[in-house]
Parts: C-alpha cells; structure tokens; sequence
C-alpha cells in the first residue's frame, strides 16, 4: 500500500488523532498561560524571585521527556493525566519568561502615572501592565505550542492522546504491514498541525494586540 | 502665620499686575483648590545614611501656584510625592483640605489629586480619549458624562477633540503629549494638581506655550498647584510663591517671586536666582503698576512757535505731538521746532510704544532704543497714556529692594 493509499484508508484515525493531539496542547497550552502568567505576576517585581522562577522552569525543560512521562506514569497511571501534566510543565518556561520580561518593561514612568492617577495595584496591572505586556505573553505562548506539538507526540509512550500512538506503533512495527506509513503519516501531521498553529498565532495577534502598541 | 502675609503688601510687584492671571482669577472663577501643610515632613529612603528629605513644614494657600526649585537630588520629587502617598512620609504630618491624607485610603487620594510628570506617562495602548478619561471612570461617573468631559479637558488644553481624541499616544508629538497628559490630570476636576518638571523636556518654545496656557488654565481653575522644576526662570513665570530648597529638601527662602528676586535670603538662593536677577524683576512688573511721567503734549493742528514756547517755558527738553485720537504721532525737541510750519512733520515719528500690559522689562527695551531715553505709553487704542524714563525703572527697583528688605529672614521658616 503506497503512502496516500494508507492515509486514504486511515484519513478518519488520523483526522481523529490530529483533533486530540491538537485539542491537548492547546489546551495545555492554556493552562500553562494561566499558571505562568500568575508565577509571573507573582515573581516579577523581584529580582531574586525572577530568576528563582526563570531557572526553576528552565530545569523542567531540561528533563527528557521521556523520562518525565516514566517518572510521572508511577504517580498519576497512564493516559491522560500524566500527558497533560507533562506538557503544561514544558510549556511554563517560554511563559513564565516572557511574562516576566513583558512586565518589567513596562515604561515606570506609565507605571508611576497609574498608581499616581489612583489607580488600585489590580487595576494596574490587568487595565495597564498586563495589557502591555501581553505581546510578549503570546509570543511566549506560540513557541510553548510549537514546542508541545512534539514533546506531545512522545506522550503516546504514557498512552496519551494523540499522533504519537500512529508513529509509536509503526516504529514499533518496522518490517511489518504500514508500519512506515503509519509513522510517516504522524510525524507528517505534527508538522503540518504545528503550522496550522502558527498561522492562527499570527491571527490572535492581530485580533488582539492592542492597537496602540503595535 | 508669616508666610501667608506676603500678599497683603502694598506698592510695586503686585502679582495683580499680571493680565494673564490674577485679574482674570479676581474677576473671574473662584478658588476651588484646598490648602495643603506639610508639618515637619521627614523621608528617610531604607538603607540611607541621610534623610531625603529633613523636617519641612510648608503651607501651600488654596488657590496658590507653588513652585519647589532645588538643584538635582535635593528631594523635590520625594516631597512632592509624599502628597499623593506615592511615597509614605516616615514622619510628620500632611493635611489637604484640612484633611489628614494618612486617614484616607491611598487609591481615594490620588483620585482627588492631579498628577502630571515629566515623562507624561500616557497609557499607550489606549487613545487619548481613553487617557483622559481615566479617572473619571474611576471615580464612577456614567460614560456619557465621561465623554463629554474628555472633549471638555481637550479642548481646555488646546487639542481640537475631534482630531485627537481617537488618537494613541504614539501619534502625538511630545508637546501634544505633555497636554494630554495636563488634560489627564485635570478630568476628574480635583482641587490638587502635583507636577514633577511637567514641561522638562519639550522644546524652549513649546515650553513656552504651555507654561503660558497653564497660566491661562489656572486663571480659570483657581487649583491649588504644587509644580516642581529645576529652572528658576519657570518658577518665577509660573509660581505665586516659590519655595527654593537646599539639600534634604530644607526650605532656604519660601516668598513671593518678586520677593526672592529682590532680596534672596542667603548666597545659596542668590546663584540659584542667576544672574540678571533685576531684570527678571523687571520682567514681573507691569507699565501700570508704576507711576508714568508727563510730558508736554501738542495737537497735530497747533502752531509749531506755540509748542516751542511752551516746551522752553516748561525747560522740557521735548514734547509728544498727539493726532485728534490723542494717539502720540511725533516726538519732538524745542530746537527741532524752530521754523517748521507744521507740527504733521515736526521731530521724528513715534515708532514704538508700550502698552500699561506691556512688562516693565519691555519698557526698559524701548528706553534704551529711543533716543531721548523715554519709552511712550498708549492705551489700548493708541492713546496717549504716559512715559516712563530710566529714572522711573530705577526707582521701582528701588521700591521693591525697600519693600522686601528684611523680610526675607522673618519668612523663611527655620
Ligand atoms: N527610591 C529611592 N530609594 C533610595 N533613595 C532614593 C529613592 N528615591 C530618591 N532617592 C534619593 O533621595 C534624594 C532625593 O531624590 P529626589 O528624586 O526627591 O530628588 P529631586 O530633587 O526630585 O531631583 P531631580 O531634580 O534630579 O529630579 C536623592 O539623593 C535620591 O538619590
Ligand atoms: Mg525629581
């Protein structure tokens, strides 16, 4: 069976897969935004804490996944949950740093002219910082999701969701029946679902980079 | 208390003599600022050996434009912000109103008390519009309302509102900028206006018109104004009383512009006030505020032998030849007279005049240009009003020196 036979006969598995594997780093994506954006929020006027927060995320990225998914399989089982703890912990970085850089570049003196107008601290930071800072928030974001949609593909390996199942079990398979076809079709997906991405990333920006600051 | 006697002085200097200001403030809007005092107000920055700023008790008037001026890092700023609790006093006591600002909530303060600072600090992802209406928002009124006041502050401050209103501060040049950012200050109409070198860094001329249309503003608002800046000459256009500081924020001299030029209280507050200290004097007084001199005066129609003999009977060494309007046309000596027939072309023409708004300054400019030494006086439709003469700049000086002899000391609280 050529390659296109294959994905012919297989285009409702893939289409499938791809939506899982899609829907689970972006929504992972997501949640790491909630959390990074907090850590970031939380660290940022802090030098000390900064660069705590920044190394401290830096170390997860460093841990292969492999082996964060096999030390996580013993503590949360197999499936899901260690896939989505997997990728939001990988996704922190980008996140946490680009928030943190976002925030403290904001101009002091704009800073200054908030709370001197009597603006609340809150209210200075989601009506004024934040929405400055939000550009390098979603860039940040974007390489997190470039990022997830290959680190995903190895959670087949914990039997997560997703492409990574079709390249697991034709790399596992080699010789047999499809087994190069299957993992072609996969890895062939990954890329293709990582630009698709993207070209949404450009998107958002567009829609929602305040117009000022562009 | 001593500080608030200055203005209740009379003679040359008074501040009424300004056209741009108090005359339109007496007749125009009443006050609507507050008092501020500041009593023994101490900040000490954590890790410091020295205060920034040491004890200083101060009471800025309602209604009043008080300038702090102080050389760099004499805690200017860190006084000032201790009003609006941008900075916590570590001691002493601030009152507003009469009102104690440590009893109320920070955010509640600030939203009473304009701000407006050097590097303007407009929120760049929102318009101008936006910008302005901030503090309104805050403060709860309805959009409606803080729409038409956006267009109300824009266009106090000089931009047309339907050209800028939509616009992001990035499409603004700097002066623009700097009155968005007075605009913003002012929306929510508070009887407090704090501002750090808010003309700092435009241009001479731009800095120019905006100090002048915040003289205008205040003529209208009747704020009670706290401006700090390191440029004296901005201080005495702008300041009803200037407070010149020396380090820690220590009150070297706290008086009225006229009083620091004529007599400042120590050789610290003298190199402050510059050289040409006089001259900016000059520059405070207006024509009317000074007693003008008369000189024989001749209708255009009037036989020339007649004017001459008056002139000589009189020992006047010349004479204004006035039009039926009474407007000086000619200006000529007794000698110049012999034998024209005429007066129309007698002497030579009245070029240049001064109006009573004109600055004694001014007046001083044509003296030294006219010939005879005398610079004429038309009122606003060219009417002869007066001369003034050397002697008379000379005697006002002289005036004011007398008037604020000694007073210096008294007023500067220790
Ligand atoms: N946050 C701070 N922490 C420690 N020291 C400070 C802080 N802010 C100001 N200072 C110090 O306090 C002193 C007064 O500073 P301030 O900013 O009030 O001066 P200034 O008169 O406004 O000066 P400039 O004319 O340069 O603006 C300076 O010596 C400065 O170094
Ligand atoms: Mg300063």
């Amino acid at each position: 069976m050529s390659f296109w036979e294959y994905v012919g006969s297989r285009w409702e598995q893939l289409l499938v897969d791809s939506y899982l594997h899609t829907s689970a780093v972006v929504q992972t994506t997501l949640v790491a935004t909630v959390i990074g954006v907090l850590v970031g929020v939380a660290v940022y006027r802090s030098p000390i804490g900064s660069t705590v927060a920044t190394a401290l995320t830096s170390a997860i990225l460093t841990i292969p996944s492999f082996a964060l998914l096999g030390l996580l399989i013993p503590v949360l089982g197999l499936g899901v949950r260690p896939t989505v703890t997997a990728l939001v912990l990988y996704a922190l970085l980008p996140i946490v740093r680009n928030t943190i850089v976002g925030l403290s570049t904001v101009d002091p003196s704009v800073r200054d002219a908030a709370r001197g107008i009597g603006m609340s601290r809150l209210g200075v930071l989601t009506r004024v910082e934040l929405r400055l800072a939000w550009p390098a928030v979603l860039a940040g974001m974007r390489v997190s999701t470039q990022m997830l949609m290959g680190i995903a593909a190895i959670a087949a390996y914990a039997k997560g969701p997703g492409l990574g199942n079709l390249i697991f079990s034709g790399l596992q398979r080699v010789g047999g029946a499809n087994a190069i076809n299957a993992a072609v079709a996969g890895t062939l997906g990954v890329v293709l679902l990582a630009l698709l991405l993207d070209a949404a990333y450009v998107l958002l920006g567009r829609l929602t980079m305040p117009r000022g600051i562009r | 208390m001593s500080q608030n006697e200055v203005h209740s002085g009379t003679g040359v200097g008074r501040r009424e003599g300004r056209p741009d200001d108090r005359d339109v403030a007496s007749g125009g809007s009443a006050v609507s600022g507050v008092e501020i005092r500041l009593e023994e107000v101490s900040k000490r920055y954590p890790g410091q050996a020295l205060p920034a700023v040491e004890s200083v008790t101060m009471t800025i008037p309602a209604g009043n434009t008080v300038a702090l001026v102080g050389p760099s890092g004499c805690g200017k700023t860190t006084t000032m912000k201790m009003i609006n609790r941008l900075i916590e006093p570590s001691s002493g006591r601030i009152t507003i109103g009469g009102e104690d600002a440590h009893s109320l909530h920070p955010d509640q303060l600030r939203r009473r008390i304009g701000y407006a600072i050097q590097q303007v600090g407009l929120f760049p992802h929102m318009t101008v519009g936006e910008n302005v209406g901030v503090v309104p928002g805050l403060i709860g009124w309805r959009s409606g309302r803080v729409a038409d006041r956006v267009d109300e502050m824009l266009d106090l401050v000089g931009l047309d509102p339907a050209e800028y209103r939509d616009r992001f501060p990035r499409q603004l040049s700097g002066g623009q900028q700097q009155r968005v950012g007075v605009a913003r200050a002012l929306a929510a109409d508070p009887p407090v206006l704090l501002m750090d070198e808010p003309f700092g860094a435009v241009d001479p001329i731009t800095r120019g018109n905006l100090q002048d249309e915040l003289l205008r503003l205040q003529a209208e608002l009747g704020k009670t104004i706290v401006f700090v800046t390191h440029d004296f000459d901005e201080a005495v256009k702008l300041g009803d009383r200037i407070a010149v500081l020396g380090p820690r924020s220590t009150i070297l001299q706290y008086d009225t512009p006229e009083a620091i030029l004529a007599n400042p209280a120590d050789d610290t507050v003298a190199g402050f006030v510059g050289a040409g200290a006089k001259l900016k004097q000059l520059a405070l007084l207006r024509v009317r505020d000074v007693e003008l001199g008369e000189v024989p005066t001749a209708r255009v129609d009037e036989a020339p032998e007649d004017f001459r003999r008056r002139l000589t009977d009189g020992r006047s060494q010349f004479g204004l030849v006035l039009d039926a309007r009474r407007r000086p046309v000619r200006l000529v000596s007794a000698v110049e007279l012999r034998g024209v027939t005429s007066l129309r072309n007698a002497g030579r023409p009245v070029v240049d005049t001064v109006s009573p708004a004109s600055t004694l300054h001014d007046a001083l400019e044509a003296i030294l240009t006219d010939d005879e030494g005398v610079a004429v006086v038309a009122k606003s439709r060219g009417e002869y009003a007066g001369v003034v003469g050397i002697d008379t700049v000379m005697a006002t000086i002289r005036a004011l020196r007398a008037e604020h002899e000694g007073s210096a000391d008294e007023e500067t609280p220790s």
